[in-house]
């Protein structure tokens, strides 16, 4: 017998509201490219934090490529498919609680997670507290020359719409807020909902492969719901036993 | 008034009679001399003292003022904090340093209303490390911040856009406790210093110090509606400041108990940590003693052998108690065989860093059954002093690896990466010397002997003779 928790489906716990923006990725598409990673970075001006500081654990980027080893046995060597890894932005943030500023909030509009980069003052606690290690501090003034030139390396490609974030403040995958905003500002224009599939974040857009699609998880006939339940076997959400209720499901790979 | 007579405490199957005269309440001394006892201990200084001074100053404002410059300017890169593990050593000295300060107010106040009478020569050398303990605390807080310009947001201020801090975050009850923690320790350490700053005003003539003496102790005259008043306020404090002391370091470990993470989430961190701040703060109280003891003048009257004994066994007493809590800390989630906890557990202990656990064990357990069992050994200033130093080494390595160790096993494997500190070592090395120097400092200003409090005491013990038996009495003044 199926429990409550094992019951597949996007991510629409029942005892949270559903959600607005949602994601499926699907692990046996993904074939491990980066080409999000390097979409996210260029779209979000993310910094790249150069060798010897990404050896050290310190890379950015807001998504990225999760692969690990299953055994490294000899004839059993075997690996995990590849799992992009993002903010989930889940209902129940373990993030949120813990800001004793109000950097780390809900827009419940949106149901998303905000991070407020102004009104950061980097405790780090959210960093430590969320369970997927999504968030990214900047360690160094990636956008101001006057400290450290060398880090400087996006001087006259930052996308206009997105701000930059000088040292000390925590940031995380935002699911491109600057494009919904745009989407829901041209239907409103024309005095209409946001359709599913009007437009997409950059790691979908971006994705070769299609393992990535993003979508209204309101909408039951979303191409992301549609997803979901024609592989029904194969959905899981990361770390389901936190209960954060993320937004983002996974289609499992490998199967 | 009531009177308490108690044999002298002896070794047991001992006969030979031992002399009273050993235990400072029974070798009283002239008020006047001891006054000028103890203000000579503050004038007498050699040229070391101020060559050390001038080190420790020369390594404060290094470490403090250029390498923080440093940290902020450019910013937490240069600190050796990274993905999993967002907080590093300046987090370690915090809650070390609040550690630290518990001893004082443990020692002050505690055995204070208890009635501890081998407490009297140096609660106040006690409360000094509370207040200055906390200050390195607050300090490392800032030092962790990543935009430490912006720390008066975490205030509740009122301003115009009217955003309050989150009262949710562990870190606000964490402000709000050493907030009031420092404010009270604070004020725990002036009140019975009011007597004292009024004898050193008496006895000082003219220069700016009397000026200042003369401020602080709020023209105290000794008369007797003032030691009642006096009296009072202690009483008050002393009991409204054990709570406080308490609720401060359970308040510490909720910034780690109440975050999601294996090996944190433990219900029994609270009073795990006050023990284990206690642990730290006792031998920290016996390495000051020594320090006191060896290079104060006169001080060898005032802290003896038998002041050691008391710390001795508080110490052993805390390492106890300590060692329940860890194991406790330890067996509920190896029991419960979590996939994570269990992760955590063998990387703590045969991982790279494996060393630290077995030297935290051995320091925190091994040193303190092995040497403080014996009441020989707890008289020799020296030796305690060395149980304390290694004492607070353990004591340093278990907060590590509570956090920087700690935080490298998230749920995410993909993520463990080790954290090697960098910048935090000057600047840690400068927290040690800004407190020492601000020790050393305060000890030529400030009579760091309770002297009153010693009179108090001498006047209620009295020998009397029993039959053939010589029997220790003790009158409560109140």
């Amino acid at each position: 017998m199926a429990t409550e928790l094992e019951k597949p489906g996007v991510a629409t716990q029942e005892e949270g509201p559903v959600g607005r923006w949602g994601m499926v990725i699907d692990q046996d598409l993904c074939t491990g490219c980066q080409a999000c990673v390097a979409a996210c970075s260029m779209e979000n001006n993310v910094p790249i934090v150069g060798e010897d500081d990404a050896n050290y654990g310190r890379y950015m980027h807001w998504i990225r490529i999760e692969r690990l080893w299953e055994s490294m046995e000899f004839p059993e060597v075997k690996m995990t498919p590849f799992q992009p890894m993002l903010c989930q932005q889940c209902h129940n943030a373990p993030c949120e609680p813990v800001c004793p500023v109000y950097a780390s909030v809900h827009s419940m509009s949106e149901d998303l997670n905000l991070q407020v980069y102004n009104r950061c003052v980097g405790t780090r606690y959210c960093g430590n507290n969320c369970p997927y290690q999504v968030r990214a501090f900047n360690w160094w003034d990636f956008q101001d020359e006057r400290i450290h030139p060398e880090l400087v390396t996006l001087h006259n490609h930052t996308n206009p719409d997105v701000t930059v974030r000088r040292r000390g403040v925590m940031e995380k995958c935002t699911f491109c807020i600057q494009r919904i905003h745009k989407a829901e500002d041209k239907a409103k224009s024309e005095g209409r909902e946001v359709e599913d599939g009007e437009f997409t974040t950059a790691c979908a857009q971006a994705c070769p492969a299609n393992a990535i699609t993003f979508g209204r998880l309101d909408d039951p006939e979303s191409q992301i719901h549609k997803l979901a339940e024609t592989n029904q076997s194969r959905t899981y959400q990361a770390l389901e036993e936190m209960r954060t209720m993320p937004r983002i499901t996974y289609l499992k790979g490998g199967v | 008034m009531t009177t308490i007579a108690k044999p002298f405490a002896r070794p047991h199957g001992e006969e030979h009679e031992e002399d009273p005269r050993q235990y400072l309440m029974h070798d009283p001394l002239p008020r006047g001399q001891m006054n000028a006892m103890v203000m000579e201990s503050m004038h007498a200084t050699s040229p070391i003292f101020w060559v050390i001074t001038a080190v420790l100053a020369a390594i404060v404002v290094f470490a403090l003022g250029y390498e923080w410059y440093v940290l902020i300017m450019e910013g937490q890169g240069t600190a050796g904090v990274t993905r999993p593990d967002y907080w590093g050593v300046f987090l370690v000295n915090t809650v070390f340093w609040i550690g630290i300060s518990h001893a004082g107010t443990f020692i002050s106040a505690i055995l204070r209303v208890l009635k501890v009478e081998s407490r009297r020569p140096f609660t106040r050398a006690a409360e000094l490390m509370t207040t200055f303990g906390l200050v390195q605390a607050g300090l490392s807080v800032f030092m962790h911040l990543g935009r430490v310009w912006l720390t008066y947001w975490m205030f509740p201020l009122p301003n115009q856009r009217t955003i309050w801090p989150d009262f949710h975050s562990p870190l606000m009850w964490d402000l709000m406790a050493i907030t009031t923690y420092l404010l009270c320790s604070t004020m725990y350490l002036f009140l019975p210093l009011i007597p004292d700053l009024a004898m050193a005003r008496d006895r000082t003539e003219g220069g700016w110090l009397k000026q200042v003496y003369k401020v602080l102790a709020i023209g105290f005259r000794g008369t007797e509606g003032e030691w009642k008043n006096l009296t009072t306020a202690m009483n008050i404090f002393a009991f409204a400041i054990i709570p406080v002391m308490f609720s401060v370091h359970t308040i510490v470990s909720w910034d780690f108990a109440m975050a999601s993470r294996p090996g944190w989430s433990s219900t029994v961190f609270g009073p795990y940590f006050v023990i284990g701040a206690l642990h730290s703060g006792m031998a920290a109280v016996a390495i000051v003693l020594f320090l006191l003891r060896s290079t104060m003048k006169h001080y060898k009257y005032f802290i003896r052998p038998e002041h050691f004994n008391t710390i001795g066994m508080l110490m052993l007493l805390v390492s106890m108690a300590w060692a329940y809590f860890y194991f406790n800390d330890y067996i509920v989630p190896w029991y419960g065989g979590d996939v994570w906890d269990k992760l955590l557990q063998e990387y703590t202990e045969k991982g790279p860093l494996g060393y630290l656990w077995y030297t935290m064990l051995f320091c925190n357990i091994v040193v303190p059954w092995a040497i403080l069992w014996n009441r020989k050994w707890r008289e020799t200033p020296w030796l305690l002093a060395i149980a304390g130093i290694l004492i607070n080494v353990g004591m340093y390595l278990e907060r590590y690896i509570i956090i920087p160790v700690g935080v490298t096993v998230t749920r995410m494997p993909f993520t463990w990466r080790q954290y090697y500190p960098r910048i935090e070592i000057p600047m840690t090395i400068g927290t040690f010397a800004l407190f020492l120097l601000l020790y050393m400092l305060a000890s030529r200003i400030i009579p760091l002997i309770p002297v009153w409090e010693v009179q108090e005491g001498q006047e209620a013990h009295l020998i009397r003779k029993i039959g053939k038996a010589e029997i220790s009495t003790l009158s409560d003044m109140e």
